[in-house]
């Protein structure tokens, strides 16, 4: 048999060929137009495939050629700042190519390319390499040294290396064994990248959101699920997290979801700065939309092309946070498919091998040894879209099972206009035991204790709650009232947090830590006034405590809060003479 | 191929008709049937394969036998367009419905559409006026944005979406929109309701109607609103108008998708509905927007009734999942006699942030907007607790938040059909509204414009 076939069958975007000899995923082209598909089943002699395009017009007879190739991203300088498709084509190229409507047919490099970059060699001539070495840098953005890399399964001793101005295909470094090297590597998207070993995550990523740093920490080479149904937030939580988490880099992939959020996110990045590094955000971050018009099988492969340059940049010692929304959708497609290909559903119509696709997916992210001897991280935050906001759905539950962070979001709050709509009573993290030392030895010695203390209060709350809710607030004892107040106080003042306020939007970690001893203070100071005669309202009225509550939106709050705190408990403590 | 007719029918069965012994025949190619009695009907390919062709027939089965003849039409669905569709009524299938010449195109364009480049998108932030306060003030339209309306039986969603459509207009602009109306499945007297209101207000010379009943092939209906799209589409990015696409319902649609999903014996998702029914509905509703260097744009206003005024079922809950927000009809404030009945606590725009404020809307907007939100859900969730222990264990801020959730309802909510409120008109009436409250409660108000705007300070 040749590497050429014929169409025999046409349903939607998956075809049948015949006569063509093929393995699976392997990467053809499909059609008098060359169409791009994957081999996904083998029958006798009849292949069955995946088309990344849309398949209306074409038919039975025509040419299908197996390319031998599985389907791979390139990988090198020029990945940054870029945004793709689902199967890696810029839609910058797809636009001049094909106008503004995405039709087919059109094969684009992932970059450019003939563009030069400087190559600063690492290894010299007679120094031995392995698979996944550094052997240059290239300054590719102002914040990012993208460093060049053996390919994984290559080793041998340097023969030649240049330095100075390259394109991305011309020869950089020639091994003993007549190896050839360029910067620009390829990597087949559904299989991991190696490295030496994996080690269990100590660092947290830090994210500016009060309510995920403080209470549910996420560390970096964890892996986190938010699930929720519409208008309960997910996207703006997915952006705040590509916007502010402390990763190095950023692999942002909008997988089935809506135009006009992705062209929010393109107009919006380029004029964000990284509150960490002072540099424009665009220049960390790699983007991958495929709409949820886009075809569907490109959106399946959408999810492996992202965390693939994810895998990849973490080969160099990058800390690494990949943001999928949402892997519903992601789920769906693999549904889509597997119905055309008539196999034996599992649960609600998903194919049976969905929770194990889930499982790998997620395993891909982890903090490990490289096999350049570095630290790297991916970190993986998954959204995930439950059909009508019930997370005992086949996709909630594969992802919950496999993650050890969850970040539940809930229409409630998000109707009461409470953002994050983040449940802070069915959110978990199972971080804490690993993390604390580090919020110890770098935030404070007393972090984990404040933070059991936060929580406690907030599920006092809502026992108290139930009673409120039968009897009124007025008939419980006033030091139940006050513990009322001190978790109303949490709520609005620290779990609240203005996703779009320029100041309140990233907030330290250092100040959430203050801020929530503020609480505290409030709490003690309140207890022993009223101890002493004072009352409730008097207490809860004081105007510093207002100032301080309103102080989180004022740029610089972070020198004044000590003070802020000090004067409240001076007023507190006077509403005692008072009475 | 054209003309080549094959009598070669092995199976029909619903929607569904099976042929085999074809020469090759593409994906989505359109087919025309040829019954005994001489009647034709119109369908399409919807899988082909060297020894199978299925084609699905929009007009349904009825009649068609093994002797009936099959052409393959060697191309695609396309609907002509031209300029020529505006002030046209068409039939579900795009055949002249108003009794007017064919259409003649300037070009025929693929019906399925193409997905817009995100790249090449604008983001949409032009306020649109529609005169409804409670639209205009909690869940603002954007020029580009697509908005259901998420109804129930019985609900006057059709009278919201024609005052909607008569008087959305850009703020400070008479640019007006053409309406393109899409009608899937509803009844006789419906369709009257719409065509006689778009006649009276002579906004039928501006709109490009297709109309698919309920006494139509139900199948029919998956063809109709690419149609609607299409025609938008052209008059849109080629032809520079603003365009305003309504459809109404897209229950029907959605159950016309299950039935031809039923037929090809699909493996169902949830209710019975196909696994692909999410990409499906984004192919429609991702076709609004705004293109860079283009002048037009759509806004989709879709209509889909709650089967059960269930929320999470399956239509309204895909729906909203791609949509960018939702209208939420309230079945309660429709009994108490309020119209419009717009629920503004579980309705969302969201786009609103990009399209207020003091460049576009008034400089008040977002926080009036907060201020009202929030204090007719505190006032609301008070009803519940009055029930319980009576109005008079109330202290007084919660008295005061529970007579004005009646008032926001009376008096905001509350406005007639024909009634075409400016924003600042609705921003003045919140603020009228609001000074029933201790200014002490009102604290999603910032002090600036309470000193600007309160009445007390204004006189």
């Amino acid at each position: 048999m040749s590497n050429e076939g014929v169409i025999y069958r046409i349903s939607g975007p998956v075809v049948t060929a015949t006569g063509m000899k093929a393995a699976m995923y392997d990467v053809v082209r499909v059609g008098e137009e060359g169409l791009m598909g994957e081999v996904i089943e083998l029958h006798g002699d009849k292949a069955v495939i995946q088309v990344y395009e849309d398949t209306s017009g074409i038919r039975p007879g025509e040419p299908v050629l197996n390319t031998q190739e599985t389907l791979s991203v390139s990988l090198g300088p020029g990945l940054l700042t870029q945004i793709y498709d689902g199967i890696q084509r810029p839609l910058p190229t797809l636009e001049e190519e094909m106008g503004v409507f995405i039709t087919r047919g059109v094969d684009a490099d992932a970059f450019d390319l003939e563009k030069i970059w400087t190559f600063e060699p690492q290894v010299a001539v007679g120094d031995s390499v392995v698979g996944g070495q550094v052997i240059g840098h290239v300054q590719e953005t102002e914040t990012i040294v993208h460093k060049i890399m053996v390919p994984p399964t290559v080793s041998g001793v340097v023969k030649s290396i240049e330095s100075g101005d390259f394109n991305v295909t011309q020869t950089v470094c020639v091994l003993d064994n007549g190896t050839e090297m360029q910067m620009m590597q390829k990597w087949p998207v559904r299989t991991p990248r190696p490295f030496q070993q994996k080690y269990a995550p100590e660092t947290p990523l830090i994210t500016g959101m009060r309510i995920l740093d403080f209470l549910f920490p996420l560390a970096k080479g964890g892996a986190a699920g938010i699930p929720g149904p519409f208008g309960s937030g997910k996207t703006v939580t997915q952006q705040s997290l590509a916007k502010y988490s402390d990763a190095q880099l950023v692999v942002y992939i909008g997988c089935g979801e809506r135009g006009n959020e992705m062209t929010e996110v393109l107009d919006e990045f380029p004029h964000l700065i990284d509150p960490n590094t002072g540099k424009p955000l665009m220049e960390r971050t790699v983007m991958i939309a495929n709409t949820s018009n886009m075809p569907v099988a490109a959106r399946e492969a959408s999810v492996y092309t992202g965390i693939t340059i994810a895998e990849y940049f973490r080969d160099m010692g990058y800390d690494v946070a990949l943001m999928a929304d949402s892997t519903s959708r992601w789920a769906e497609a693999m549904r889509e498919i597997s119905s055309r290909l008539e196999e034996m559903p599992g649960e609600e119509g998903y194919p049976a091998y969905l929770s194990s696709r889930i499982a790998e997916f997620y395993e891909r992210a982890g903090r490990v040894e490289t096999l350049n001897g570095d630290d790297g991280s991916v970190t993986v935050i998954g959204a995930v879209s439950p059909p009508g906001g019930d997370i005992s759905e086949p996709v909630s539950q594969g992802t919950l099972r496999i993650v050890k962070v969850f970040w539940g979001l809930d229409a409630g709050l998000a109707r009461q206009r409470h953002f994050p709509a983040i449940n802070w009573l069915n959110s978990y993290s199972l971080y804490p035991q690993s993390l604390d030392q580090w919020f110890r030895d770098n935030i404070a010695q007393d972090f984990p204790e404040i933070r059991t203390q936060i929580s406690g209060l907030l599920q006092i709350e809502s026992e108290l709650q139930e009673i409120v809710q039968l009897v009124g607030s007025d008939a419980l004892p006033t030091d139940q009232q006050l513990t009322l107040e001190v978790a109303r106080m949490i709520r609005e003042f620290f779990l609240q947090q203005n996703g779009f306020h320029e100041v309140d939007a990233y907030c330290d970690i250092h100040l959430q830590y203050q801020m929530a001893k503020a609480i505290l203070s409030f709490q003690e100071a309140a207890k022993s006034a009223m101890a002493g005669g004072a009352l409730l309202n008097d207490v809860v009225n004081v105007p510093a405590r207002s100032d301080l509550m309103r102080g989180r939106f004022e740029k610089g709050y972070i020198d004044i809060i000590d003070g802020m705190v000090k004067k409240m408990t001076d007023e507190i403590a006077e509403t005692v003479e008072e009475n | 191929m054209t003309g080549k007719e094959y009598r070669t029918i092995t199976d029909v069965k619903g929607p569904l008709v099976f042929l085999n012994k074809t020469e090759p025949v593409a994906f989505g190619e359109i087919v025309t049937l040829r019954l005994s009695n001489g009647t034709i009907k119109n369908g399409q390919v919807l899988d082909t394969s060297d020894d199978l062709v299925i084609v699905q027939v929009f007009e349904g089965t009825s009649k068609i036998d093994r002797e009936s003849g099959v052409t393959f039409m060697g191309d695609v669905f396309k609907l002509p367009v031209s300029t020529d569709l505006v002030g046209r009524i068409l039939d579900g299938a795009g055949r002249p419905r108003d009794g007017g010449p064919e259409i003649v195109a300037e070009e025929k364009a693929d019906i399925i559409g193409a997905a817009i480049n995100p790249y090449s998108r604008q983001s949409p932030n032009d306020f649109i006026q529609t005169g409804v306060s409670a639209i205009d003030l909690c869940t603002s339209l954007v020029r580009g944005q697509k908005l259901p309306i998420f109804s129930a039986s019985g609900l006057p969603h059709n009278d919201i979406a024609l005052q909607i459509a008569r008087q959305a207009k850009l703020k400070d602009s008479d640019e007006e929109f053409i309406v393109v109306f899409c009608a899937m499945g509803i009844t006789a007297e419906e369709y009257n309701f719409f065509r006689s209101d778009l006649e009276r207000t002579g906004a039928l010379e501006n709109a490009v109607l297709f109309v698919n009943l309920a006494d139509d092939p139900a199948v029919e209906r998956i063809i109709t609103p690419r149609l609607a799209l299409t025609a938008a589409e052209y008059l849109a990015f080629e032809k520079d108008y603003h365009v305003l696409v309504i459809y109404t319902d897209m229950t029907n649609y959605c159950d016309a998708l299950r039935q031809i999903g039923a037929a090809r014996e699909e493996v169902p998702g949830r209710r019975g509905y196909p696994g692909y029914m999410y990409t499906d509905l984004a192919m429609l509703y991702e076709r609004a927007g705004i293109i860079k260097n283009k002048k037009g744009s759509i806004t989709q206003f879709p209509i889909l009734t709650m089967p059960g005024d269930d929320i999470t079922h399956p239509i309204p809950d895909l729906s909203g999942y791609i949509t960018e927000g939702q209208i939420v009809i309230s079945r309660e404030l429709h009994q108490q006699g309020i119209y419009p009945p717009i629920n503004v606590l579980p309705s969302l725009s969201r786009l609103m942030g990009s399209c207020i404020g003091e460049k576009t809307t008034r400089e008040d907007h977002k926080s009036v907007s907060d201020q009202m939100y929030a204090a007719y859900a505190q006032g609301r969730e008070l009803r519940g607790l009055v029930a319980i222990v009576g109005e008079d264990a109330l202290n007084e801020r919660d008295k005061q938040l529970l007579d004005f959730s009646g008032v926001f309802e009376d008096k905001f909510l509350r406005q007639t059909r024909d009634e075409d409120r400016s924003i600042e008109e609705t921003l003045d009436l919140c603020w009228n509204l609001m000074s029933a409250i201790d200014t002490k409660y009102l604290v999603r108000l910032d002090q600036k414009w309470i000193d600007k705007y309160h009445p007390d300070n204004r006189a």
